[in-house]
């Protein structure tokens, strides 16, 4: 079943716009002692940004620890980043960096913990995109 | 809160080495990184745009301007100082020191603008009527209220939120509207050094408010959401006056009340709490949103596009952490 990957530090945006979306997600623990939980065959990665004023250190650690495990990124078929705008052209920018280095594509960018709209956004164009996907596999 | 009577007992050395939350660590080392002086601006190149301004547009910008700077100095003297007696950790009071002295930092930056761009006349009237001005004057006061002495200190977080991101921001569109305009773009850049440090700002207290919830009971929670709605009905009502006042003349305001819904939102995010204004009520002109992040593509590879698959410019990756 492909599915949802995300990362959420303890301020918690990215676990309030997962609660929301109502999908089945697995989260990438904050501290590097807690055991990973099951991974979804193919899964889209929702990642926060958390770069400095030169776009440094926007992929949090947890996440780019991850992603270092070959069997992590070859399931990964794509990343929604998270964001502020505030943060001017380095927002969402652990998006940019994560569909540079595993390419994949950067499906969508929103901020903080999304909007409605937002959630409507990521539900249709994820539903659309595993539907082509099924078809394409089949 | 601290316990007073303990720390005088035992004064403590701060050990950066032994963290009681991570994320106290984490901010003080962006907001470290991100210091920045309005030295590194340079202002002058705005003068022949300056000029290019009618005295009504000169006007309403000074006046903005000042309007930041009381925010930027409530912050300084008095808002950070009060949480930093709330803090939890000794790492927190650490930072907000540090988010204390960029609010000085804010505050001296719109006098170098004043000092490149306006006469010392243009200026001195302007601080006259932020004084007088009863809107800017009554958000002002809303906000010191909750950092008197023996407030309680969640409710401070609430308000600090909402100065940090809520409050700057009918100010903050004025800029933002002169750069789309490719107009005072250099004036505009220092605004999104501010803008950028008043968003880790707003995260962090937010964060620290999320964090002071989770120790109060269900009936506390309640009623501090129920003050944070309350206040921000409050405050959203001065905003909307003293946006009148501003924008009318210049025919913006309905345009800054947008902007004002999209910030009153995402300050609410920050303290964990839900939006409050429906997406088609805060749906900011996209003009405006190009220039509080510029080049940063409005990514949507679920519409089909395809112009949204664009690898971007090649960016700080920090190779030595990733293995492939």
């Amino acid at each position: 079943m492909p599915g949802l990957v995300y990362f959420s530090s303890a301020s918690g945006n990215t676990a309030r716009f997962i609660g929301q979306l109502g999908l089945a997600a697995a989260r990438i623990p904050v501290s590097p002692k807690e055991a990973l939980p099951e991974l979804p065959d193919d899964y889209v990665l929702i990642c926060p940004t958390y770069a400095d004023g030169e776009g440094r250190g926007a992929v949090p650690k947890q996440v780019i620890r991850f992603l270092n495990a070959p069997e992590h990124r070859a399931r990964l078929r794509g990343v929604i980043a998270t964001g502020n705008r505030n943060f001017g052209r380095f927002y969402g920018m652990a998006g940019d960096v994560i569909a540079a280095k595993c390419n994949v594509p950067l499906m969508y960018k929103f901020e903080l913990a999304g909007t409605t709209a937002d959630l409507a956004r990521v539900r249709e164009g994820l539903s659309k995109f595993w539907g082509t996907e099924c078809l394409m596999t089949a | 809160m601290k316990d007073d009577a303990q720390r005088i007992a035992i004064p403590r050395a701060i050990n950066w080495n032994r963290l009681q939350d991570d994320k106290d660590l984490e901010v003080w080392n962006r907001l470290t990184v991100n210091f920045w002086l309005p030295e590194k601006v340079p202002l002058s190149n705005d003068v022949q745009s300056w000029a290019t301004l009618t005295p009504e547009e000169q006007t309403l910008t000074i006046r903005v301007f000042t309007g930041l700077t009381l925010l930027d100095t409530i912050q300084n003297a008095v808002g950070a100082p009060a949480m930093m007696a709330d803090a939890i950790t000794p790492h927190e009071e650490a930072v907000l020191s540090n988010v204390a002295f960029m609010e000085a930092v804010h505050a001296r930056s719109y006098s170098s603008i004043f000092s490149t761009l306006c006469s010392t006349k243009e200026v001195d009237e302007a601080f006259r009527w932020s004084e007088e001005n009863p809107h800017l004057q009554a958000k002002a006061r809303a906000v010191l209220e909750t950092y008197a002495p023996g407030a309680d200190p969640l409710k401070r977080k609430i308000a600090s939120v909402f100065l940090e991101s809520f409050l700057f921001y009918s100010g903050f569109y004025l800029p933002m509207y002169w750069s789309s305009r490719a107009k005072l773009t250099n004036t505009a850049d220092l605004i999104r050094l501010i803008i950028r440090d008043e968003a880790v700002h707003g995260y962090y207290i937010g964060y620290k408010f999320q964090r002071g919830m989770e120790t109060q009971t269900e009936a506390r929670r309640q009623e501090l959401k129920d003050y944070a709605f309350n206040l921000l009905f409050e405050l959203y009502d001065i905003e909307s006056r003293y946006t009148e006042e501003l924008y009318d003349d210049i025919g913006l305001t309905e345009e800054v009340k947008v902007f004002l819904h999209y910030n009153a939102n995402k300050a609410l995010q920050n303290l964990g709490f839900e939006a409050l204004f429906p997406p088609e009520a805060a749906e900011v002109n996209p003009a405006i949103l190009a220039a509080l992040s510029p080049d940063s593509e409005n990514h949507d590879f679920f519409s089909g596009s395809g112009s949204s698959y664009v690898i971007g410019r090649a960016v700080a990756t920090e190779d030595e952490d990733w293995d492939f």
